[in-house]
């Protein structure tokens, strides 16, 4: 007899997600099977959103992503709803993800406020021009953004693959913008007991990188940590921690911004906003708890592959293939 | 560690006080968005939108919503704050403004200090942050 208690906890959420994936996929099966209005009362799919949106924040705290960049290719590919509404809802889930975690940061002093400043001012101006780009888009030829979407989430996919980020990047000369503003600091690493300074280096090209990263975030509603950590670790000589810290503060920024975009255009919808940010939030804190005990590196594996096949699915619907459904 | 050290690894008066008002405006954001969506799915307050309306027309584009559900653009959602759907924007709209509250510090902190590179940095996020939430660029073009 199987013994539940001896399951790994690896499995367990394997079990959960699998089960989470397909009970929309199912519900949506036999939904538009019937077709013209739809069968299910109004609070099937919120009720659903909570509970899959519960397990995506426990995902993505053990994943290392952050709850934006899984919910807009699964919601948007596994829900009824249009993707204008998902990029919406999606830039408020990353945003009130990145202002629950931001005082935490702040005040262990791991997110770096002079370096998070002069590229919140690009990003979160990009993300505006991303935002109204990809309403723009949007209404012009719906499958075009759903095609772009598929090709970066793939992209972002293999990017958390292979990615090597380092722990403390050797910088051996500061540049001179990097100097003007000041871009160095000094933190407390709690494994080596010691404190770590660091500086930045090459940091006119990764400004220049964070305009391309507001205006993918802008226009897919994707958060932003995934381009922001190699940004900031890899090119600019950033150490792992105050990359990953100083990420996730920005993304309370350049969010804003591309959020408010969205909300003005009405594209926030009040029955499944808040399922979705109430359910990630809960989901995250869930995962901090789960992750003393799970194996990261199998959930990071799972997550990259689910992402894939969402990315994947979303090129073939913008591409109208239908080779997957 | 050395003493400078030792004040190096410490956040900054600012920034103290940045974490906390982002820590109270998040917390509070949070339980207003809970108790507003309990109102408004409990039909405590009738909503502008019958629920079973945006069920039907959620997989339309923003465009051919707004026409059907005839809802508000920009900050229009004032107007409707009796109706239980768009009292929930109140929290949505705490979440929003959050930064640019903190950001008034860091202005007045940089002030202080004559560091004036990051006043205007400062400046500049308040503004393009006002200029989002403003409903200028985000909101009509029917």
């Amino acid at each position: 007899m199987l013994n539940i208690r001896t399951l790994p906890i690896g499995r367990w959420l394997f079990m959960l997600m699998f089960f989470v994936m397909s009970c929309p996929a199912l519900a949506f099966a036999t939904e538009t099977m019937v077709g013209g209005a739809p069968l299910k009362p109004w609070w099937f799919w919120p009720v659903i959103l909570f509970f899959f949106c519960l397990i995506l924040g426990v995902l993505a705290v053990m994943a290392g992503v952050g709850g934006g960049v899984l919910y807009v290719p699964l919601v948007s590919g596994f829900f009824p709803f249009h993707l204008d509404f998902v990029r919406g809802i999606g830039l408020m889930v990353a945003l009130a993800g990145a202002l629950a975690a931001g005082p935490g940061l702040l005040r262990r002093n791991l997110a770096n406020l002079r370096l998070a400043l002069p590229v919140a001012l690009i990003a979160s101006t990009f993300s505006i021009v991303g935002a109204m780009l990809g309403l723009y888009l949007s209404r012009l030829n719906p499958n075009l953004i759903q095609t772009c979407l598929g090709g970066t989430i793939v992209g972002i996919a293999f990017l958390l693959l292979f990615s090597k980020n380092t722990e403390k990047p050797v910088v051996t000369k500061q540049d001179a913008i990097g100097l003007a503003l000041g871009l160095q600091g000094v933190y407390w690493d709690d494994g080596a007991r010691e404190s770590v300074e660091w500086k930045t280096h090459r940091t006119l090209l990764g400004m220049f990188m964070f305009i391309l990263i507001g205006l993918l975030a802008g226009m897919f509603g994707l958060g932003a940590g995934w381009a922001n950590v190699p940004v900031l670790n890899l090119l600019m000589g950033v150490p792992l921690k105050v990359s990953v810290a100083t990420s996730k503060f920005l993304l309370s920024i350049t969010d804003t911004s591309a959020a408010w975009i969205y909300l003005n255009r009405g594209c926030v919808i009040p029955l499944i906003a808040v399922p979705s940010i109430v359910g990630l939030m809960l989901g995250s804190i869930l995962g901090v708890r789960i992750l003393a005990v799970a194996k990261p590196k199998f959930i990071r594996y799972m997550v990259i592959t689910v992402l894939l096949f969402a990315g994947l699915k979303a090129l073939d619907k913008g591409l109208g293939l239908g080779i997957l459904g | 560690m050395t003493a400078m050290d030792d004040q190096a690894l410490k956040p900054s008066k600012d920034q103290i006080i940045y974490a906390n008002l982002l820590l109270i405006g998040m917390l509070s954001g949070i339980v207003i968005m809970t108790i507003t969506y309990i109102i408004y799915v409990t039909g405590l307050l009738s909503s502008h939108i019958d629920m079973s309306v945006i069920a039907t027309h959620w997989g339309k584009n923003i465009h051919e919503y707004l026409e059907i559900t005839q809802s508000p653009q920009g900050w229009g959602w004032l107007y409707l704050l009796g109706k239980g759907d768009f009292l929930n924007y109140i929290g949505f709209t705490l979440l929003g403004v959050l930064t640019i509250i903190c950001y008034l510090v860091l202005v007045r902190g940089y002030f202080r200090q004559k560091n004036w590179i990051f006043f205007i940095i400062s400046v500049l996020e308040i503004l393009v942050l006002s200029l989002a939430a403003s409903g200028l660029l985000g909101s009509g073009g029917h």
